[in-house]
């Protein structure tokens, strides 16, 4: 996506909404791009539907405003709304044949019988479901009634479409040929979606952009790569993939960013890679995929960062292999190496060498529980 | 086994379908009695069919009357008590807490409406019209039918609520629908067969009802109040006729719900 195309559709500031003692959302703050796909992922119970609710007027925020372009729709409720919802129920109304519930929303915008039977006609060949208009939503799959909860949002050719987990209900297979569906109609129709998922596969394939949350607030947003590249906070680098994590402090410096850490002296990642801000206790983190590992007394490249350790766990997964590395002083490291017919294939006990580039190094600030990987003293 | 099971629970359901139907019958019979002698009244010896009951129905001087009043009197109250008793149920799910803050006495209140034995009801509504002056007729029956029907309806329209899928209703906002088009287009249809089961209840509680209309009836005789009265001069052998005509109505009614969900059935 080019810049010129990066107009904002809609802009959450500062949204807060509590039920009772519980901060659902907290503060949140997001500007979405006309025309982007943009997944809401993170845990059960951190504040997606909530935010969805309140963008299709569900739900009233406590505070903030929410605007669809220049336009402050806070206060509208949801039929004066132009966005549409998938809901996570589907919602289908089970009274309406499927062509009355597609054609709902067209009927309220007051298009002729007509005009919207044709309209509901191309909605059902877009969703592969031709000529099974005339049926009850509860004579079609849970796959079948999930598009036409699509089509029925769709038809509208909303500024924004709102789906909350739409594939939660299908089986894996069924999920992947709906995912690629729904990309190709997004990118066929040009609307906004907003999509909210607690799968990260789902979010790392479908997305523009991901934004990560927990209790409540963001805390990560970008592009998946950058995501998962460049991880802002330690708790996205953990619940996005998995990550190798150790606790240090930062060293004050220029060029590379050097990291000391409490049992395995400093290592060093790239200073574009680290974050802004950071101070005091930090981690330094690795992803499992770029770790090579070695026979130990293997040579280190001096652009590399280094560790030793023992195999724990081998594993051979079919597409590669994966290890449980303990260092001296116990943290676990996760490596893993593709089956692309690397020779050392060390088994568990064995004394090996990690290594990986400062490239891939990435810093976060340490959050504030304590450290899983249970430091020394 | 099942097979057996099967059987048994045939035989049982015949068994009690009888004994259900057993009276009916008889007041059906008992409509084509023929009456040999002295002043037209019922009588279980068989003299004889005859359909000059069904030929004099509208000979018995008030007896017409009293049926169509209590028609009247069912249908208005029905309908009544249908809207309160839907509107009432719908507040009683869906809002709660500062939004409606009386929910809890109002919830109360409908149980002991239903509890309440309706000699008491009866009484205190005639003491409540005594004392407001308002005098005994046609009014007066349609009020306290309604207000004992209200309860019925809320309960069934309630618990038809208690299923309902609230995102069904957020669908239907989403979809630019405003909130009367909702209740009409989602809510309503959704609701319907509640709506339609309390409104038979009402019905029928409306044009049995003897000890409330008692007491509030003044010289307006309903048709359970006029044959309560006729018993003390013998009761004359059009009232099997009238009852006879209600329960055919009922029949009809309840097999023309049954046709109808079948053909839904069918359809969905
Ligand atoms: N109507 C409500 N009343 C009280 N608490 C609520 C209500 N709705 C949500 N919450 C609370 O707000 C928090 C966020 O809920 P929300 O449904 O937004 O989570 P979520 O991210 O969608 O989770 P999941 O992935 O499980 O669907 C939770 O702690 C939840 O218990
Ligand atoms: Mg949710």
């Amino acid at each position: 996506m080019s810049v010129s195309q990066l107009v904002t559709s809609v802009r959450l500031e500062h949204m807060v909404k509590t039920f009772g003692d519980v901060r659902a959302v907290d503060d949140v703050s997001l500007e979405i791009h006309d025309g982007e796909f943009l997944s809401l992922l993170g845990p059960s119970g951190c504040g997606k539907t909530t935010t969805l609710r309140m963008l299709g007027g569900f739900e009233e925020p406590t505070s903030g405003t929410i605007y669809f372009g220049d336009v402050n729709v806070t206060d509208l409720p949801p039929y004066r709304r132009d966005v549409n919802t998938v809901f996570q129920s589907y919602a289908l109304f089970p009274h309406l044949s499927v062509a009355d519930n597609i054609a709902f929303g067209l009927r309220r915008k007051g298009i002729s019988k007509a005009a919207a039977r044709l309209r509901v006609d191309e909605m059902l060949s877009l969703v592969d479901l031709e000529g099974r208009g005339d049926r009850k939503p509860n004579q079609l799959s849970g796959g079948q009634q999930q598009r036409v909860a699509l089509a029925r949002a769709l038809v509208n050719q909303p500024k924004l479409l709102l789906l909350d987990e739409p594939m939660s209900a299908l089986d894996a297979k069924l999920r992947k040929t709906m995912q690629l569906e729904l990309k190709r109609i997004q990118s066929q129709v040009g609307i906004t979606f907003l999509y909210v998922t607690h799968d990260q596969e789902e979010a790392m394939t479908m997305s523009d952009r991901i934004v990560v949350m927990n209790r409540g607030r963001i805390e990560g947003l970008g592009s998946p790569r950058d995501v998962y590249e460049q991880p802002t906070t330690e708790f996205v680098a953990t619940f996005l993939g998995a990550s190798n994590l150790l606790a240090g402090t930062l060293e004050p410096g220029s060029g590379d960013i050097a990291i000391t850490t409490h049992a395995y002296g400093t290592f060093r990642s790239p200073a574009e890679r680290t974050p802004q801000g950071l101070t005091g206790a930090v981690k330094v983190g690795v992803r499992p995929e770029k770790i090579q590992i070695q026979p130990q007394g293997a040579t280190v490249n001096s652009a590399d960062n280094s560790l030793t350790g023992r195999v724990l766990v081998s594993t051979f997964t079919g597409v590669g292999n994966q290890y449980v590395v303990a260092a001296p002083h116990g943290e676990e490291f996760v490596v893993y190496a593709q089956n692309s017919g690397q020779t050392y294939v060390p088994r568990s006990g064995e004394e090996v060498l990690l290594t990986w580039p400062v490239e891939h190094t990435f810093v976060v600030q340490a959050s504030g529980d304590p450290s899983p990987e249970g430091e020394p003293s | 086994m099942s097979r057996k099971r099967g059987r048994w629970l045939g035989i049982y359901s015949y068994l009690l379908l009888g004994y259900l139907l057993v009276p009916i019958i008889g007041m059906v019979f008992f409509s084509f009695n023929d009456v040999l002698a002295g002043r037209p009244q019922i009588s279980f010896q068989w003299n004889g069919a005859t359909l000059r009951w069904y030929r004099e129905l509208t000979q018995v001087v008030g007896l017409p009357q009293s049926f169509w009043l209590s028609i009247r009197l069912a249908v208005a109250s029905t309908i009544i008590a249908t809207m309160i008793g839907t509107l009432l149920a719908l507040a009683l799910v869906r809002y709660e807490g500062k939004k409606f803050k009386g929910r809890r006495i109002v919830d109360q209140t409908l149980f002991m409406n239903i509890a309440a034995p309706e000699i008491v009801m009866g009484a205190s509504l005639l003491g409540m019209f005594a004392s407001y002056h308002i005098a005994r007729g046609f009014t007066t029956l349609l009020l306290s039918h309604a207000v004992f029907s209200i309860a019925y309806v809320t309960v069934t329209v309630r618990a038809r609520l208690q299923g309902f899928d609230r995102h069904l209703e957020e669908a239907s906002g989403d979809l630019g629908a405003k909130p009367l088009t909702t209740f009409r287009l989602v809510t309503l249809p959704m609701i319907m067969p509640g709506v339609l089961a309390g409104a038979m209840m009402a019905f029928a509680l409306s044009l049995d009802d003897f000890v409330v209309s008692n007491f509030v009836s003044g010289t307006t005789l309903p048709f359970p109040v006029w044959v309560y009265g006729a018993t003390r001069m013998g009761v004359p052998p059009q009232v099997f006729v009238f009852g006879t005509i209600i329960f055919l109505l009922g029949a009809a009614g309840a097999i023309g719900s049954l046709v109808m969900s079948r053909r839904g059935m069918k359809r969905s």
